[in-house]
């Protein structure tokens, strides 16, 4: 029973599979490296659970609702809150603030497209994603500003043995966990991507749900696109590429409803993990770059199977 | 009595019964239609008149008595009032859904040809183009279409046709050309059975009526045996005066005027009609001009609470949340109400929940079980407690008791008398007459307008029916000597 109630927990299934990945990657080096790998994976992991975490927020609105300008806000608040620091050291909080602002503006703007237009949010944010490309790329103008040293010294530092940014994945995990499970934000949430009239006619506020969220992933994508500049040395043009495919991913993978009304955090990080570890092993088995990509897809997709048809089953 | 008839049958039902668990949809019916036959079938919403179509179409398998075709059921076909036909293919490609005869490859032309014969026989110039979408045709032309397919030959012949409210959707001239085909199809020795609550159109096709009542026949009699008025008695019962008569609290001041429609403080207000005749849109208007999407509270003193609260009568489509427990869907309404900076008061969110369960008597051991582990019924009860639990000076009501068992209707009735007497005002959509005779004023909807008010005493049944129903003056008429 005890085995039938952990597996029916879609989160499990990332967590196995993140497990798997590490322990075969550790077969092959004999147990050498587990620690460095293991931080590795917290470490960029971390990029991938913030910016899923709110893609997950987004997925859990319903159906239609993701945001695709993940990967375009990442840069822009990147490029701007270096820009402003331009490697001073003493900037690094309100560069943080700057990012922040940055993820506010693009949030609002896209909810502005979805409410005001009528966009279909893959459309707005797409749409949207190529404008906020552009300010980067008009205001970066191919320089590249170290981040101050204070800054990169926080963003590649570790606190009690883990990096940084997996604390700072960490707290923001605890956070939208609690959100969404005790905060009357979190139920107005889950109520509205369950079913959006019925939602409106039980007296949810569901405009400013919606609002809320498409606010929270642009922040959650700024804050992800300021920590990941300032730990790799930089901002760059397409630092946040693979973070459009990943978001979503890691949100799928981890468990959550696609379907909407229904979030997943620890599945979330899970699933980053996952993202991270299955690369590494098998790159250490040598495989070549196409084998790894459908290697890597073919198992996505075994996971995604395994989750939802336990979850179909209760 | 038709029954005593010789002569070929086309349907015969026998005590033909279907009840959905305890309900009893249809209760031992018998009727049988020959050749040449066109039977009216009158009555009430939640009479039985769409079970029995369904139990001659063959949708439905009787669980009691008999439904059986002589002739075998070649032929037997049903026109329904809710437009079945596929909106994003043309009016051809419709015929071939319900023909699968037609194949290779030019079914096309050999679709066209057919429905454009069928749609000439029926409505002479109907100026129907039977290659356009059915998207871009209007509500009554779609219904002419489906009306057409039903008519066609489909390669064979048309021996009985169900016509379910053909001509809510169409115009007087439209409507007959329609009954001037029945009349000819009938003429050359097919069958019809004809619904509608146009009394004028049943008197004007029909040799025969059979009224339902409660899934009863409760008159079956060759047409120029009634009278309207007869009719009209014969489909609804006169409601008990005590119900009607009963002392009631003055009313306060109007805090509802939209729509065509008002309401005072303490009131119960009733929405009547037939359904689909606009009262459900109209109270979800009320309600989202009344709310906001942006905030919780309404336009009311009370800061925490919206100042209105919506029962939804269609729970998958406006009220129920499927994935989550019957605790959740109790509370989401009142959950900003207890919350405290933000975060959901648990502990006054189970309290409620019991009370409510207890109250309006919400049949699960664990109030943690998903809702969908809940019969119809139940789960009507949770929308209800999540209506009455908030502090909402409007309860808005769409046809809210489905399922719900007679004893807890008793319940509910007496704990909204006792709501409304403490100043809250009831807006109630019913199908039911019952359920509208315990309401202090009714307004009664006709195609999306309101056709009468009644108060007091006037609410019975016959004045809701008269006020229902279009008396259709302007149309030819056979009528009863």
């Amino acid at each position: 029973m005890s085995l039938a109630g952990m597996t029916s927990k879609p989160w499990i299934w990332a967590w196995a599979a993140a497990a798997l990945a590490f322990a075969a990657t550790l077969v092959l080096t004999q147990g050498r490296g587990a620690g460095e790998l293991a931080y590795a994976a917290l470490s960029f992991g971390a990029f991938a659970a913030i910016v899923g975490l709110g893609q997950m927020l987004v997925i859990t609105l319903g159906p239609g609702n993701v945001d695709l300008s993940i990967p375009a806000t990442m840069t822009l608040a990147a490029t701007l809150a270096l820009k402003f620091m331009g490697s001073d050291p003493g900037t690094a909080l309100p560069g943080l603030a700057i990012a922040l602002a940055v993820g506010l503006g693009v949030g609002a703007a896209n909810f502005a497209l979805i409410f005001l237009l009528r966009l279909p949010p893959i459309i707005a944010t797409l749409a949207a994603s190529l404008i906020y490309q552009s300010l980067a790329i008009w205001s970066n103008r191919g320089l590249r500003i170290k981040p101050p040293t204070g800054l990169a010294e926080f963003a590649t530092g570790r606190f009690l043995g883990l990096p940084n940014v997996a604390w700072v994945g960490l707290a923001l995990a605890l956070m939208v966990w609690v959100l969404l499970e005790r905060s009357l934000w979190g139920r107005w949430l889950l109520a509205s991507g369950q079913n959006l009239r019925a939602a409106r006619l039980a007296g949810v506020p569901v405009e400013a749900v919606r609002a809320a969220t498409y606010l929270a992933v642009a922040v959650f994508a700024a804050l992800a696109g300021y920590l990941l500049a300032s730990f790799s040395g930089g901002a760059a043009l397409n630092m946040g590429a693979e973070y459009l495919l990943m978001s979503i991913a890691v949100v799928v993978i981890g468990g959550s409803s696609i379907a909407g009304g229904n979030s997943n955090v620890p599945g979330v990080w899970g699933a980053a993990l996952f993202m991270f570890l299955v690369v590494s092993m098998l790159n250490s088995y040598g495989a070549a770059a196409g084998v790894r990509n459908v290697l890597t897809g073919t198992i996505i997709i075994a996971i995604v199977i395994a989750a939802s048809s336990r979850r179909a089953r209760i | 009595m038709s029954g005593t008839e010789t002569g070929p049958v086309v349907v015969e039902l026998t005590n033909a019964a279907k009840h959905f668990g305890p309900v009893r949809a249809l209760d031992g019916v018998s009727l049988r239609v020959h050749p040449g036959d066109c039977v009216g079938l009158v009555g009430h919403n939640g009479a039985g008149k769409s079970t029995l179509v369904n139990l001659v179409n063959g949708a439905l398998a009787p669980t009691g008595g008999s439904v059986t075709f002589p002739g075998g059921t070649d032929g037997v076909r049903a026109v329904f009032q809710e437009l079945s036909l596929c909106p994003n293919l043309t009016v051809a490609e419709n015929l071939r859904v319900s023909h699968p005869g037609l194949t290779g490859l030019r079914w096309r032309r050999a679709a066209r040809a057919e429905i454009g014969a069928s749609l000439d026989r029926v409505f002479p110039d109907h100026g129907i183009d039977v290659d356009a979408p059915v998207d871009t045709l209007s509500i009554a032309q779609r219904q002419m279409v489906e009306i057409a397919i039903g008519f066609a030959p489909r390669a064979g012949q048309a021996r009985l046709v169900i016509l379910d409210e053909p001509t809510s959707a169409l115009d007087a001239g439209i409507a007959e050309q329609l009954l001037a085909h029945v009349r000819r199809f009938c003429a050359a020795g097919g069958a019809v059975i004809f619904i509608s609550h146009m009394m004028g159109e049943i008197f004007s096709v029909a040799n025969r009526i059979v009224v339902l009542k409660d899934g009863r026949s409760v008159a079956e009699r060759p047409a120029a045996e009634f009278t309207r008025q007869g009719l009209v008695d014969a489909m609804g019962h006169v409601v008990t005066a005590a119900a009607a008569a009963a002392a009631r609290a003055a009313p306060g001041e109007i805090v509802i005027e939209a729509e065509g429609l008002n309401a005072r403080r303490g009131e119960i207000v009733g929405l009547s009609g037939l359904a689909g005749h606009g009262q459900a849109a109209a109270l979800a208007r009320i309600y989202l001009a009344r709310t906001s999407g942006w905030r919780t509270a309404g336009p009311s003193r009370s800061k925490q609470t919206a100042n209105a609260v919506f029962v939804a009568g269609d729970r998958g489509r406006d009220g129920v949340f499927p994935l989550w427990s019957i605790l959740r869907n109790v509370s989401i309404s009142v959950l900003g109400r207890d919350a405290r900076a933000g975060v959901v008061n648990r502990r006054a969110e189970r309290t409620l929940a019991e009370d409510w369960r207890r109250r309006i008597g919400i049949r699960t051991d664990n109030l943690d079980n998903p809702l969908l582990s809940l019969s119809g019924g139940n789960q009507q009860k949770v929308l209800f407690a999540r209506a009455l639990a908030s502090d909402a000076e409007v309860v808005i009501m769409d046809d809210p008791m489905r399922g719900v068992d007679v004893g807890t209707k008793q319940d509910v009735y007496a704990m909204i008398r006792a709501e409304a007497a403490k100043g809250r005002t009831f807006l109630w959509y019913s199908t039911e007459t019952e359920e509208v005779c315990q309401c202090d004023r009714v307004f009664v909807f006709r195609n999306g307008t309101i056709s009468a008010e009644l108060t007091g005493a006037d609410i019975t049944e016959e004045k809701i029916l008269e006020a229902s129903f279009e008396m259709q003056d302007a149309l030819p008429q056979v009528v009863p000597a």
